[in-house]
């Protein structure tokens, strides 16, 4: 942790986006008392939290503090497993997607994932775009090799493969196949996507493209990324979230958080002291 | 190295590794030889009466020449009809239980009763389905033949699909749930993509299983001396034809239960590297 010993404000070379407030800024999903059970443990506590729209979001903090946990009951992909359930609320959009009734497929094609390994489905780069797409619209051929091909340019992955959409998605190397993984995600047109430690398998090269990629589709999209890499969080998010034990210590612009953190805890973490 | 050798700690550990590697490939030699001595002999007896007769000429009467084109004609259509049966329970089951109740109580008891139906005695198997169909209809036939055989069939299909969706990753199953894809969909058009080399091994692995199966059949469609295509008759098979061929006293007889056991041999090898391949493939 060379650069997060260092605590000068708003000069801390890691930290990209100026300290923003929260004040007007639009709330795409409002957190609010939420706990959460793998059986009979409690993994999350009472935590409330904003995230707002067209920011990027971080999740930081040590292994087991939670932070995936709670990335993934923003798409409720907690209920593929019995025994896990959640308590209070998340607003998306003014309803509550915790609230039985709520249509999990189209909550999921409204907010996507983006995996800690890339997971291209077993069929050629075209069709791992295609499939998501054809779950919802059905489109003429023409049409539809044009939304294949925005999706993959979003994901900046199109000047590579354009040649050989034909071949296997698993013939890609790791960081192209998670490209592919955000194209196929960006094609649903969801307006939230949830990264969880998208980088984690990754090079060094392949890390600095999606980190500039989550950066660019922002504009579009609201954000959130699960990461342990704490230059990752300063590098890309607005916001983040400091989570420790199941529980939310700090959440605040990431410019401040990184440079003035209020809790001992957040100060700890983030200069290297434990984690 | 040389004070490395001369150390007594050293020269042991190498004397133990010396006898267990020979012990090793003595075993395996000893394992190896038979198999090698059964295929010879098969090839050595079969390989002479192979010729297009035993495909185009059906069972001869003792003394005079034939084929075998009758047993074999009815082997392909029961084994056929036991995969048709077989396969889609087989392959249902095992996606009962790696996708939908994958820790439930009922699968480990589907699972627990599908190890003991894997290994049960074929003959059981004969008896069973003897009580339930020959019994009932008064007469052998095809079609008992082939649910004796769909009953050795779906273990093997169930297991070997349980264990290779279970090999597909969740991480997979949880990609595909991202971007909305509901369960039965999943299932079809991502975990059974993923797995599906291993499920078609599976399949041709109970062919294979089950094309050497005399006892069922014996109770089941019993026999036939003459060509018949109708299932609702009892039918030749080549295991049973083999079975009875080469326990007479004929010679001719004899030959072709040495070609029928070669044909066999042969086709359960093709299936067994292909199945292999296939896996390999991956």
């Amino acid at each position: 942790m060379d650069t997060a010993t260092q605590t000068a404000p708003a000069t801390n070379p890691m930290v990209r986006h100026a300290a923003i407030g929260t004040e007007g800024l639009p709330e795409k999903v409002t957190i609010r008392n939420l706990e959460f059970f793998y059986g009979e443990s409690r993994a999350l506590k009472g935590i409330t939290l904003s995230l707002y729209a067209n920011k990027t979001t971080a999740f930081i903090g040590p292994s087991g503090c939670g932070k995936s946990t709670l990335l993934r009951i923003l798409n409720r992909m907690y209920d593929l497993y019995p025994g896990q359930r959640a308590t209070g609320d998340v607003m998306f959009d003014g309803d509550n997607l915790l609230a039985p009734g709520v249509d999990i497929n189209l909550l999921r094609a409204r907010i996507g994932m983006v995996f800690q390994k890339p997971t291209p489905f077993p069929m050629s780069i075209y069709e791992n775009v295609a499939f998501g797409i054809r779950l919802y619209e059905k489109l003429p051929r023409a049409e539809m090799d044009a939304r294949v091909e925005q999706s993959l340019r979003r994901a900046a992955l199109w000047d590579e493969v354009k040649d050989k959409l034909g071949a296997s998605g698993l013939s890609l190397s790791g960081g192209q196949q998670q490209r592919l993984c955000i194209a196929r995600t960006v094609a649903v047109k969801p307006e939230v996507i949830l990264f969880d430690e998208p980088c984690s398998a990754l090079d060094p090269i392949s890390t600095a493209k999606i980190e500039e990629l989550i950066d660019e589709m922002k504009k579009d999209y609201t954000i959130v990324i699960v990461t342990h890499n704490m230059q990752q969080a300063a590098r890309v998010s607005d916001f983040t979230a400091f989570m420790y034990l199941g529980e939310l210590i700090e959440f605040d612009a990431t410019a401040n958080l990184f440079t003035t953190p209020k809790d001992k805890r957040t100060q700890a973490y983030i200069t290297g002291r434990f984690g | 190295m040389a004070s490395f050798a001369s150390n007594p700690l050293y020269a042991r550990r190498r004397r133990a590794d010396v006898v267990a590697k020979t012990l090793a490939y003595a075993a395996t030699a000893f394992g190896l030889g038979w198999l090698v001595l059964i295929l010879g002999i098969l090839l050595y007896n079969g390989i002479g009466g192979l010729s297009l007769d035993v495909f185009t000429h059906d069972t001869p009467p003792p003394g005079s020449d034939g084929g075998l084109q009758n047993a074999i004609v009815g082997s392909l259509m029961m084994t056929i009809l036991a995969v048709v049966i077989g396969t889609p329970i087989g392959i249902l089951a095992g996606t009962y239980m790696a996708e939908y109740g994958r820790h439930g109580r009922l699968s480990q008891i589907v699972r627990f009763i599908n190890d003991i139906l894997l290994s049960a005695p074929s003959i059981v198997v004969g008896l069973f389905v003897y009580q339930i169909m020959v019994a009932p209809m008064g007469h052998f036939s095809g079609y008992a033949g082939a649910v004796s055989l769909a009953v050795l069939v779906i273990p093997v299909v169930v297991r070997t699909t349980e264990d290779m969706l279970n090999l597909v990753p969740d991480t997979m199953r949880e990609a595909a749930a991202s971007i909305g894809l509901p369960r039965a969909h999943l299932i079809v058009r991502i975990a059974y993509r993923a797995a599906s080399a291993g499920i078609v091994t599976g399949v041709l692995l109970a062919i294979a299983r089950v094309s050497g199966e005399t006892a069922p059949l014996l109770f089941t469609a019993l026999n036939n001396q003459f060509f018949s295509v109708n299932m609702n008759a009892p039918m030749p098979s080549l295991p049973v034809v083999i079975f009875q061929f080469a326990l007479s006293p004929y010679e001719e007889w004899q030959r072709l239960a040495w070609t029928g056991a070669l044909l066999i041999t042969v086709t359960v090898l093709v299936l067994s590297i292909l199945a292999r391949s296939l896996t390999a493939r991956k």
